[in-house]
């Protein structure tokens, strides 16, 4: 199985990400902003960085890379996809996940172990937990308070899109406490923490991000 | 050309009368404006270490022998190799002055500047650190400059993609007008993959890439790095001399730097930080064929107006020199392409052994450039200041001292909740420790750890340390107290520290009683490392760190790099696990010269700093590598500001288990001297009779002290404190401050 790292210009945890990758047992793919290419992998994953600096808001150039209108139309057609923290603010800017991150409550960069609770275990990104299981993994972002108005608040909620929460005190004012979201078919799974930073007990707080992988390996290859 | 009969404005761009009247004999006629320009920043202290070069030679000459060193000093940074074929370069350089001046840009552009200093010698930079001193904490200036300083480290290092692995945070008095910023970068790099910074082969082609050169940072190294501050708002119109930084070109230049590293396309490299164009240009051509001949017109500007003098003198950051053969000049354009990195060709190296620039066709700069790159020397004079005698006196011994354990339990409160060894959560949140996956330790550790092959396990440790007042009660001894305290800080991860670097932060050089200072440092840190056997491998000279005519603390900052065999073999300062004996290693003497306990709790600072013990440090760092490679133990601490009392509350805390212990003799010095080369262990449980036979052997005096488990900090007989008190007192201090 082949899973495709995208790498904008600015992005810092692709290195990352392709170890999770590693480490669930697939074969990680480097994916370039400026070709129209997805290589035919299996899934996608935008990791975290400063895509050209967030300059101008998190995301908001990086959507229209070549690689994009590809990945927006596979996207939609189910292919499995991840964003981490600016992958994540991507694919809200891009549109295939609802609402957007913001500047934190707190105004200041913060990096920190969280413990989150997993709310969706049935996403191609979270099938190996188990619903409500909790995990300890960093944080680390200056715009990732969750916003959306009410009635997608309330949507996401009752249709199971919030995928985790937080359940340390909120560390950025995010809505709900809203860590991570999906899109309404569940292949497509925005993080703001980064589970790729929790694979190894080593280099990280636990191994519990490593399920995030695991889950679409298992899917896929299932 | 200037008329002859018009002054020249040397006095105005930092020259003396004297090195002006050098500048017309080097060239036997006036300088050109340009030519004024490129010497005033060339010869600026900043730029030439024309104070300090005469006493830093001791650290080439008194070197100990190390087969680790591949390139030492007088390189961009030094280069240590660390086995397997991995090479290793690392350096620490200050950004004192833009950091007070304007506090966000100033830190950012540190970083960046470091980080390119690791890049020019060919390696990818890894991790960054940054040892910070401000004023006192709950000072208004320091609700200024504090928070910019952090803002700026975590806006550009976490957008640079480099994890920030430690270093420190203290406050005093003496640096309320003059805040030190230093900032450490490491690289890491195969053998073979070093870059020379040199212009060799008549006929190749200079290349600038990166950003574009403006206005800003002009006169940087020489108007605000090499003069001290007045003390007044005048020092707001120094502001402009501040560079602003672009961290996401700075990525993409380090990206694109390293594919054009693999791609063989570059024959000679140079960072342009302070200086710009005036240094690259003069220190490429200096160190190789000799000449090289340069159009100014082709460096790109984000400013049309700039002339030549500002285009020489111009800081502005995320800027890069290489040097590159005539044929392969389309391929290194098409990776610059690539990365969308900028890329002029804006001159070729000739042999004529003169630096000629040519401005809308007129030439504008002729010189040697070894006449620029080399610079004066001067022998300032020094002179111990009488006020040693009377610091000397004020024995600290005789303070009023805790005799029960309500004091006792009290004083240790008072330390940790003191902003200088509190929580630095409040800084350190801000910076990304996680990115590239590789970080094993960073703070609230000793020192920080970064895994080098995931493999092998190959990784390496790095510590930075400073103490301005031990330094100041004796310059000479205090700096090798630093330097033991950075060494045992990288061995007790468990790693064998390999070589040294240094930052050396010090009031006026036209100061005798600072130049005296001075020399007393350099002279203590070079006997030191012979002694331990780690070579200095590069390092900066920061000098004016003063207000008016009142000093800092003489302040050099030691950083010690340190080779970790397998990483997976750690130790952390973290009591994590229950029932492990705690074992105290070294000898504890009544030590509180220039102690936190001295400081914290009467404001005094003075008598004698503990007595370094080189020796006894080697054997305890040898002790803890061979425990840390038999898996004897659980967690290592060294022991260095508020003693015992505080290397306890911190592993308590960080491992969130508490401890019993039993103090031998008096109970106030067993908690709060600072007495050198010490650590406190605990050991796993079996393992005690293990540990206790490789201590003998390694000749390290030790004691068993108590054991981990429980929720409290238990002084047996004395006091008790429950660990939820110790946090909340230790993590609030600087949330209050700072908001």
């Amino acid at each position: 199985m082949r899973i495709g790292v995208i790498a904008f210009p600015g992005s810092l945890d692709d290195r990352d990400a392709a170890r999770a990758v590693r480490l669930a047992g697939a074969e990680p793919v480097a994916l370039w902003h400026a070709d129209r290419d997805l290589r035919g992998v299996d899934a996608v994953i935008l990791p975290g960085g400063f895509s050209y600096g967030d300059y101008l808001r998190c995301g908001a150039i990086a959507r229209f890379a070549p690689v994009m209108s590809e990945l927006v139309p596979a996207a939609r057609a189910g292919l499995p996809v991840l964003g981490i923290c600016n992958g994540f603010q991507i694919l809200c800017e891009a549109h295939l996940l609802p609402g957007a991150l913001t500047r934190n409550s707190g105004l200041r960069f913060v990096t920190r172990d969280l413990r989150l609770r997993v709310e969706n275990a049935r996403t191609a990104w979270t099938g190996a937990y188990a619903g409500g299981q909790e995990i300890v993994v960093p944080l680390k972002s200056g715009e990732g308070r969750y916003a959306a108005d009410a009635g997608t608040l309330a949507g996401l909620q009752a249709r199971g899109q919030v995928v985790i929460r937080y359940t340390d005190p909120n560390p950025n004012g995010s809505a709900g406490g809203i860590a991570g979201v999906c899109n309404a078919e569940g292949n497509v799974v925005g993080l703001m923490p980064h589970p790729e930073h929790a694979v190894d007990p080593l280099t990280g707080p636990s191994a519990g991000g490593l399920g995030f992988f695991t889950s679409v390996v298992a899917g896929v290859l299932g | 050309m200037t008329a002859a009969t018009v002054a020249q404005p040397y006095a105005e761009l930092g020259l003396t009368r004297a090195e002006y009247e050098k500048i017309v004999g080097t060239l036997g006629r006036r300088p050109t404006g340009p030519e004024l320009a490129l010497y005033s920043v060339m010869w600026s202290e900043h730029c030439s270490y024309k104070s300090s070069k005469v006493h830093l030679r001791q650290f080439a000459e008194k070197a100990p022998a190390s087969a680790a060193l591949l390139a030492g000093i007088g390189h961009n940074a030094g280069v240590v190799d660390i086995g397997q074929g991995y090479a290793v370069t690392f350096k620490i350089e200050s950004h004192n002055h833009p950091s007070y001046v304007e506090p966000h840009q100033g830190a950012a552009t540190g970083v960046g500047g470091i980080v390119r200093d690791i890049l020019a010698m060919g390696a990818r930079p890894v991790a960054v650190m940054d040892a910070l001193r401000f004023g006192p904490a709950s000072a208004p200036d320091t609700g200024r400059v504090l928070p910019g300083v952090v803002s700026g480290i975590s806006s550009y290092g976490n957008c640079l993609g480099l994890p920030n692995i430690g270093g420190e945070l203290d406050f005093d008095p003496c640096y309320a007008g003059n805040p030190l910023v230093n900032a450490l970068c490491v690289g890491v790099m195969r053998h073979g993959d070093l870059q020379v910074a040199a212009a060799h082969g008549a006929g190749n082609k200079v290349i600038l890439f990166g950003s574009t050169t403006g206005p800003d940072g002009v006169g940087g190294a020489s108007v605000l790095a090499s003069a001290a501050f007045g003390g007044s708002g005048a020092d707001a119109v120094k502001r402009p001399s501040v560079q602003v930084g672009d961290p996401f070109l700075e990525k993409l230049l380090v990206e694109c730097c390293l594919e054009l590293f693999a791609g063989g396309l570059v024959a000679g490299l140079q960072d342009l930080g302070a200086a710009g164009v005036a240094c690259a240009t003069t220190e490429l051509a200096a160190a190789g064929t000799g000449g090289m001949r340069v159009q100014l017109d082709a460096v790109p500007l984000r400013d049309p107006s700039l002339g030549p003098p500002e285009i020489l003198m111009s800081e502005s950051q995320e800027r890069m020199m290489a040097v590159v053969e005539p044929g392969r000049t389309d391929e290194f354009l098409a990776v610059c392409a690539k990365w969308d990195v900028r890329a002029a060709v804006i001159g070729e190296v000739t042999g004529t052994g003169r630096l000629v620039m040519t401005w809308r066709g007129e030439t504008v700069v002729d010189i040697p450039p070894g006449s620029a790159a080399d610079g004066p020397v001067y022998h300032r004079p020094l002179a111990r200041p009488a006020a040693q005698d009377t610091l000397a006196a004020a024995d600290p011994l005789l303070l009023p001292r805790p005799f029960d354990g309500p004091g006792l339990r009290a004083d240790l409160l008072a330390l940790i909740g003191s902003p200088g060894l509190a929580d630095k959560s409040w800084v350190t949140d801000q910076y990304d420790r996680y990115v590239r996956g590789d970080t094993v330790l960073a703070m609230p550790e000793d020192g920080g750890l970064v895994r080098v092959d995931e493999a092998t396990g190959l990784g390496i440790a790095l510590a930075t340390d400073g103490n301005g007042r031990y330094c100041r009660l004796d310059p000479y001894l205090g700096t090798q107290l630093v330097l033991s305290e950075a060494y045992r800080n990288v061995a007790v991860t468990g790693a064998r520290p390999l070589a040294v670097t240094n930052c050396l932060n010090f009031g006026s050089p036209e100061d005798p009683g600072v130049m005296w200072q001075f020399a007393e440092a350099v002279r203590g840190l070079a006997d030191g490392c012979a002694a331990l056997g780690v070579p200095v491998t590069g390092g900066n000279v920061s000098f004016y760190n003063q207000t008016g005519s009142v000093a800092i603390h003489p302040t050099p900052v030691i950083g010690v790099l340190g080779v970790h065999d397998d990483v997976r073999r750690r130790l952390s300062i973290g009591f994590d696990v229950p029932d492990a004996s705690l074992v105290l290693l070294g000898r504890t003497e009544a030590e509180f010269g220039g102690s936190a306990w001295a400081h914290v709790r009467h404001g005094h600072l003075g008598g004698r700093p503990p007595a370094p013990d080189l020796l006894a440090e080697q054997r305890l760092a040898g002790l803890l590598a061979a425990a840390a490679a038999a898996g004897l133990l659980s967690a290592a601490h060294d022991l260095s500001d508020g003693g015992l009392a505080v290397a306890l509350a911190e592993s308590c805390l960080r491992g969130r288990t508490g401890c019993r212990v039993r103090l031998p003799g008096d109970p106030f010095t067993a908690l709060f001297s600072e007495s050198a080369a010490r650590a406190v262990v605990a050991v796993r449980p079996g393992a005690e009779a293990g540990f206790a036979s490789l201590r003998a052997d390694h000749g390290v005096a030790g004691q068993t002290i108590g054991r981990t488990g429980g929720d409290d900090l238990a002084v047996e007989g004395w006091f008790a404190i429950p660990l939820a008190e110790l946090a909340a007192v230790h993590a609030g201090v600087l949330p209050a401050l700072f908001g």
